[in-house]
């Protein structure tokens, strides 16, 4: 208890500085403003966003990043409830009844709810990072490349279970991934695998180009295929930001259900916000319904309170492996790997204690991010809202072209944006295929990895492949991913697996 | 033989022929043993697994009834085409083609020309408010990321900057 209170004060002692605040407050003043535009997800927010902190010192960055990554969550539930587009998939349930209470005219009070829920399920989640982030990284230290590479493939099992959609198209999408993440020089023999001999290639295919590609370009072309229906937005209507003493009666309790929930799937490997938002939902409507309450599905407070709590709580929650074990749980935080790796930090368990400064900042961090975030947000909604309205004719080129500046300041390379153009139209392929596109961005980071594990393993076992079973841990894990697979594919789950994700 | 899914085989299509690519080219490296993996060795295992699932689910989409054919649908090629031209066109405006001889026109007038080609993709283009919309975002662009992040970039063409 003393080393948590120690370790947070270290930490809030770091974040606490006046430059570090002020990166905190343009991270997620940025987030927010781009996470707004409808269309685009927190993937491509932070990927566009990225090469705003190139300039920075590593904690300064990251700090930002972190504001950057709150803003972008924040910023896709306020389009959620005002224009009935949920900018993410994890808002898919938060635009139900945020929608509904728009239309009623309280968009207010669903705005302050979600905010207000994300903001005391920010500051749980931050507790509980904190509190575990020591003793897993002991555990950590204990483990060695078979352990490592059986809990990879748990993560990536995990990651394609919760996900949506088809189960064996994902995981194909993960070995795409995989695939593409070993091109480049291989470390081992100095070999340039897969580069055509093209000099730019064998450093790798640079992991903002697939994120901008895929998840920007892509997008991007696939929005403008559809007609531009009239969008509804509640401008005129926001008045009134509190919710009344009613609301916070339903509210209170739905936010600390959701947080709990949300807490708990977001530390698995593989969980994510997604499913934590749509299992919070669905509890809130089994629970039955006070005398006069809304129901569900046409404006219940409850309805948007929880499944943001849950949301936010796991994507908090979703850096204790990668903060602890160096495993980013979902493409979000693969990118946020990405830009670790950028800024010359390789998470994993040894920047706790080579870097404690870093480490215990970023968690401060945190916290102060959800803080700003209500602080910020909530009066300046008027100002997001005057955002939506302008005309997606003009956003869009501008959206281009800061993929397009991002992409290219990476590297100072104009052959990033060729390599860029062809992902885009990779991402547009996909999106015609019905595939999910956040798999494989995961899988594009863990490949290296993944790959250097499996061999250290092997080598270490003299080509002995029951090494992963005859390993305690290793073994434990590897029937963990089993086990989750064997669920999901029983035919009885499998059906309720394919309703809870068409939710009505 | 009728397909079911289009989107679905389609998809085990392109995994099939890129697991297949691969795993051809793994083949090139040397491939090593299970204890001492060469650089070939990973790629062709995966390029084999994406292979097979791919085809799995090919077979899928030929056998699994569906309600509506999974159709592809139209492609968008207006966007598709002016969104990866504009694209492409900044690159060759901000930092030229030297093998084709083309001189870098620097970030002003590739701004110019990605937003008034972007623009081409929306359904009603007027050219007044596109050209008003690429001076806002090429002062924008200038305070962000040349005053305030200080990037290496080429402002305006080597002829006249030097």
């Amino acid at each position: 208890m003393t080393d948590l209170i120690n370790n947070l004060s270290l930490g809030f002692g770091v974040a606490f500085t006046f430059q570090n605040l002020i990166y905190a407050f343009i991270g997620c003043l940025l987030g927010t403003l781009i996470g707004v535009l409808p269309g685009i997800g927190p993937v491509a927010t932070i990927a566009m966003l990225l090469p705003a902190t190139y300039a920075l010192p590593p904690v300064a960055a990251l700090i930002m990043l972190a504001g950057i990554y709150y803003g972008a969550q924040y910023g896709g539930s306020t389009t959620a409830i005002l224009v009935n587009l949920p900018g993410e998939s994890s808002s898919v349930v938060t635009v139900i009844d945020g929608y509904q209470m728009a239309r009623k005219g309280r968009a207010g009070p669903a705005l302050a709810a979600a905010g207000l829920g994300s903001f005391f399920a920010g500051c749980v989640g931050t507790l509980i990072l904190a509190a575990f982030a020591a003793p897993l990284t002991e555990v950590a230290f204990k483990f060695g490349p078979a352990e490592y590479f059986s809990l990879m493939i748990l993560g990536l099992i995990g990651a394609v279970v919760l996900a949506s959609g088809s189960l064996i198209k994902a995981v194909a999408m993960i070995v795409l991934g995989l695939l593409l993440g070993l091109v480049g020089t291989d470390v081992n023999s100095g070999v340039a695998r897969f580069s055509f001999d093209i000099p730019e290639l064998t450093d790798g295919i640079g992991f903002i180009v697939i994120a901008m590609g895929v998840f920007g370009y892509g997008e991007i072309i696939s929005n403008l295929s559809q007609k531009e229906e009239d969008r509804e937005v509640f401008t005129g209507k926001v008045q009134g930001l509190m919710p009344t003493a009613e609301d916070f009666k339903n509210m209170v309790p739905a936010v600390l259900r959701g947080t709990t929930i949300g807490s708990i799937l977001g530390i698995l490997p593989g969980g994510g916000a997604l499913l934590a938002a749509f299992a919070a939902y669905t509890i809130e409507k089994k629970t039955k319904l006070r005398k006069g309450e809304v129901p569900f599905g046409q404006g219940n407070i409850r309805g948007v309170a929880a499944p943001e709590s849950a949301n936010n709580a796991g994507s908090q929650t979703s850096f204790i492996p990668l903060l602890t074990l160096g495993i980013p749980p979902n493409a979000v935080m693969a990118l946020m790997v990405g830009a670790m790796t950028i800024h010359n930090i390789q998470p994993g368990p040894q920047v706790m204690t080579s870097n404690p400064e870093l480490f215990w900042g970023l968690i401060a961090s945190m916290w102060i991010g959800n803080l700003m975030l209500v602080i910020l947000n909530l009066p300046l909604i008027g100002m997001w809202i005057k955002l939506l309205t302008v005309p997606y004719r003009w956003l869009f080129p501008a959206i281009v072209l800061f993929c397009a500046i991002g992409v290219y300041s990476t590297n100072n390379n104009t052959f990033d944006i060729w390599m860029v153009a062809g992902f885009g139209v990779i991402g547009y392929l996909f999106i015609k295929l019905g595939v999910e596109p956040a798999p494989l961005l995961l899988g594009f980071i863990l490949g290296p990895m993944m790959e250097e594990n499996l061999r250290r393993a092997m080598l270490l076992s003299r080509g002995d492949w029951s090494v992963f079973v005859t390993r305690p841990l290793s073994a434990s894990l590897l029937a963990a991913a089993l086990v989750l697979l064997v669920i999901v594919l029983l035919p009885s789950v499998k059906s309720k697996r394919e309703e809870a994700f068409v939710e009505d | 033989m009728k397909i079911k899914s289009q989107k679905d085989f389609f998809s085990g299509l392109m995994f099939t022929a890129v697991g297949a690519a691969f795993a051809y080219g793994a083949t090139n490296y040397s491939i090593g043993s299970g204890g001492r993996m060469g650089p070939g060795y990973f790629p062709l295992l995966l390029g084999v697994i994406l292979a097979l699932l791919g085809s799995v689910i090919m077979f899928k989409a030929l056998v699994v009834e569906t309600q509506d054919g999974d159709k592809i649908g139209a492609w968008a090629w207006k966007p598709l085409f002016f969104i990866i031209s504009a694209n492409l066109l900044f690159g060759i405006l901000l930092g030229g083609l030297p093998s084709l001889g083309i001189p870098a026109m620097g970030m002003i007038a590739a701004i110019f020309g990605l937003t008034i080609v972007a623009s081409l993709a929306g359904e009603d283009f007027r050219l007044k408010e596109v050209l008003v919309l690429s001076v806002v975002l090429s002062i924008g662009s200038y305070l962000a990321f040349i005053v305030l992040l200080k990037l290496q970039f080429p402002v305006w063409p080597t002829f006249i900057a030097g």
